[in-house]
C-alpha cells in the first residue's frame, strides 16, 4: 500500500506536468489558428471524430514553405556543432591540467569550475555585452595594445553567440572529462612510454581513447542544450542570428501564432531525439563499465 | 598524476581567466560612478543605493524568492520519492516510462518545456501567476533532485537498512531513522540545486507566468535587452557575491566533514 503511494505520487506528477503537456503541444501543432484566445481551435471539445477530422499538417507544410524555419534549424545545428567543438578544444586541456595538478589543489580547482555553474546563467551571458560591444573592454584593450586600429564589431554577430555558448557551457564539458581523466591509471601511460611511445604518442594512443566516454558525455551536454538555446542568441546575437529557440519564442510571444510555434517545437524535439538517445546509451555504457 | 607541464599551467591559467574575468569586470564596474558603464570615472556605491530604492526590482526579488523556496521544497520531496522508487522500487508497471520521464526533462530545451506547460495551464483554465511558476519549476527541478539523490542511494550500504528492519523497525521508521540521515547531504544538495535552478530560470518562468507575477530574471531580462545598465551590474554583483559565499562555505564544510570522518575512522581502527 505504502509502496503504491510512493510510486504513484511522483509518477502522476510527471504524467500530468510532463507527458500530458507534450501531448497537448503535439495536438496544437495539428490544429488551425483561430483568432480567439487561446489562439488555437480547441479540438477536443467536439468529440473524437471531430478531433480527427479537424487535424491536419498545414502548420508543418507552412514550415517547409517559409525558408526562415528551414534556415533556422540548419543554422542552429551549425552553431551548436561548432561551439561544441570549440568548447571541447578549450575544455579538454583544462580538464587535463586539473587531473595532473597536485592532489591537494584538485578540490579547489573543482570548486572554481562549479562556481560559475551555480551563478545565474543570464548574468554570465549579460557580462559579455559590456565586453564585446564596440566601445567595450575587448575593443578598448585591443586598441590600446595597437593590434587593431578600428574597433571590431563582435556583439550582435554570430561570433558573440559562439563566445557566449563556449563560455556558459564550458563547465559541462570540463566536469565529465575531468572525471574520466582522474580515474585514468597512470601506469598505463608509463607502460606506453616504456614501450617506446613518445609523450605525445602516449597521449593520443592511451589518454584520449581512455577518456572517450567523458569526451562524448561532455559534447552531448553542450550540444543538446545549445541547439535549443534562446537567451544567448537573443542577447548576444544580431538580427541575422537565426536559432530555432529564438524563432520559437518570437513566434509565440510576438506573432502569437501558437500552432506554428508548437509545430516548430515538435520538429526540434524530433531533431533532438537522436542525440538524446546516443547520450543515454553512452551513460549506460559508462555505468556498466564501472560495475 | 601530478607533474604539471608548462602547457598544463598555461591552459589552466587562460581557462580560469576566461571563466572569471567577465564576472570580475562586471563586479568592478558595478562600483563605477559614471552612467557610461565601460568608462571608469571613480569609485561609488550609488548604483546599489538606487537599486534598493527600485520597488519593481524588490517586488520581483520577493516573488522569485517565494517561488524558489516553495518549488525547491516540493521538488526535494517528490525527487527523493522518485529516487527511492528508481533505486529501491523493484519492478512495477511502467518503470521504463517513469525513468524516461525523470531523465528527459534534464536535456529538454527550456523553450519546449515552457511552451508545453503554458498550453497545459491554458487548456485546464488555470490562472497563471506565482502558483503556475511553482508547478513548472517543481516539475523540472524534481528530476535534478532525483538524479542527485539516486546516485547517493545506489552507493549506500543496504545492509544497514536491513539491520534496522531485522531489529523490528517498520519500513517507514527504517527510512526515517537510518536511510534519511545517511542520504541527507545528497538531499540537501538536491534542495540547493533546485533552489538555484529556480532562481535562475528565465525561459520557463516567462511561459508559465501571467501578468500578475514577474520574477527577477524576467525583470533583468527586460532591462538588459536595452543594453548594459549600472543598476543591473550592481544587482548581478550582489547575486554573484551570494553564490560565491554559499559555494565556498559549502566546500569548506564538506572538506572539514571529510577530515573529521577520516579522523574518526582512524580512531576507530586504533581502538579496535
Amino acid at each position: 500500500m505504502r509502496r503504491a503511494v510512493l510510486i504513484a505520487v511522483p509518477y502522476l506528477w510527471l504524467l500530468a506536468l510532463f507527458l500530458v503537456p507534450f501531448a497537448i503541444v503535439f495536438k496544437v501543432s495539428l490544429s488551425d489558428t483561430a483568432l480567439a484566445i487561446p489562439p488555437y481551435t480547441p479540438t477536443l471539445k467536439d468529440g473524437f471524430s471531430a478531433l480527427i477530422s479537424g487535424l491536419d499538417f498545414e502548420n508543418f507544410v507552412f514550415l517547409t514553405q517559409d525558408d526562415l524555419y528551414w534556415k533556422a534549424y540548419v543554422s542552429s545545428l551549425q552553431i551548436a556543432f561548432v561551439s561544441t567543438i570549440v568548447t571541447l578544444l578549450v575544455g579538454y586541456p583544462m580538464a587535463y591540467g586539473m587531473a595532473r595538478a597536485p592532489e591537494e589543489w584538485r578540490p579547489t580547482l573543482m570548486m572554481l569550475v562549479i562556481l560559475p555553474f551555480w551563478t545565474s546563467f543570464l548574468i554570465r551571458v549579460y557580462a559579455w555585452v559590456g565586453i564585446l560591444s564596440t566601445e567595450g573592454f575587448l575593443n578598448q584593450f585591443l586598441l590600446w595594445t595597437g593590434i587593431i586600429d578600428t574597433p571590431l564589431t563582435i556583439l550582435n554577430t554570430n561570433w558573440a553567440v559562439y563566445i557566449g555558448i563556449v563560455y556558459t557551457y564550458l563547465p559541462f564539458m570540463i566536469l565529465p572529462i575531468y572525471a574520466a581523466l582522474e580515474r585514468l591509471d597512470e601506469s598505463l601511460i608509463e607502460a606506453a612510454e616504456d614501450l617506446g611511445c613518445s609523450r605525445m604518442q602516449a597521449f593520443w594512443l592511451v589518454t584520449i581513447p581512455l577518456s572517450r566516454n567523458g569526451i562524448v558525455a561532455g559534447c552531448f551536454l553542450v550540444f543538446i542544450p545549445a541547439l535549443g538555446e534562446f537567451v544567448i542568441p537573443s542577447l548576444l546575437g544580431g538580427s541575422g542570428t537565426l536559432m530555432i529557440g529564438k524563432v520559437l519564442f518570437e513566434e509565440f510571444f510576438a506573432n502569437r501564432d501558437w500552432p506554428v510555434a508548437s509545430a516548430v517545437a515538435v520538429i526540434l524535439l524530433l531533431i533532438l531525439i537522436i542525440p538524446i538517445i546516443l547520450f543515454q546509451r553512452n551513460e549506460q555504457r559508462q555505468q556498466e563499465a564501472e560495475q | 598524476m601530478n607533474r604539471l607541464s608548462p602547457f598544463n599551467v598555461v591552459s589552466l591559467t587562460f581557462g580560469f581567466a576566461f571563466l572569471y574575468l567577465p564576472m570580475l569586470i562586471l563586479v568592478i564596474f558595478s562600483f563605477n560612478s559614471s552612467k557610461l558603464v565601460t568608462v571608469w570615472a571613480g569609485f561609488s556605491t550609488k548604483w546599489y543605493g538606487t537599486l534598493f530604492q527600485n520597488e519593481a526590482f524588490l517586488d520581483a526579488a520577493w516573488v522569485t524568492l517565494k517561488v524558489a523556496v516553495m518549488s525547491s521544497t516540493f521538488a526535494t520531496v517528490l525527487g527523493t520519492m522518485a529516487a527511492y522508487v528508481l533505486v529501491r522500487g523493484g519492478r512495477f508497471m511502467g518503470r521504463t516510462l517513469f525513468s524516461g520521464m525523470i531523465y528527459a526533462p534534464l536535456v529538454m530545451p527550456e523553450v519546449i518545456t515552457g511552451l508545453s506547460l503554458l498550453l497545459l495551464f491554458i487548456g485546464i483554465g488555470l490562472d497563471r501567476g506565482v502558483m503556475t511558476i511553482v508547478l513548472a519549476h517543481t516539475t523540472f527541478s524534481m528530476c535534478y533532485v532525483s538524479v542527485v539523490v539516486s546516485s547517493r542511494l545506489a552507493t549506500f550500504d543496504r545492509s544497514l537498512e536491513e539491520a534496522a528492519l531485522d531489529l523490528g523497525a517498520s519500513q517507514f521508521d527504517a527510512f526515517r531513522l537510518v536511510t534519511l540521515p545517511i542520504i541527507a547531504p545528497a538531499v540537501i544538495s538536491g534542495w540547493l540545486l533546485a533552489f538555484t535552478l529556480s532562481l535562475d530560470d528565465l525561459v520557463i518562468a516567462s511561459f508559465a507566468t501571467g501578468p500578475s507575477a514577474t520574477t527577477l530574471p524576467m525583470k533583468i531580462w527586460s532591462s538588459v535587452r536595452l543594453g548594459v545598465s549600472p543598476e543591473i551590474n550592481a544587482l548581478s554583483s550582489i547575486l554573484i557575491g551570494i553564490v560565491s559565499v554559499g559555494v565556498i562555505t559549502a566546500s569548506l564544510m564538506s572538506k572539514r566533514h571529510a577530515v573529521r570522518v577520516r579522523r574518526e575512522e582512524q580512531a576507530a581502527q586504533r581502538t579496535a
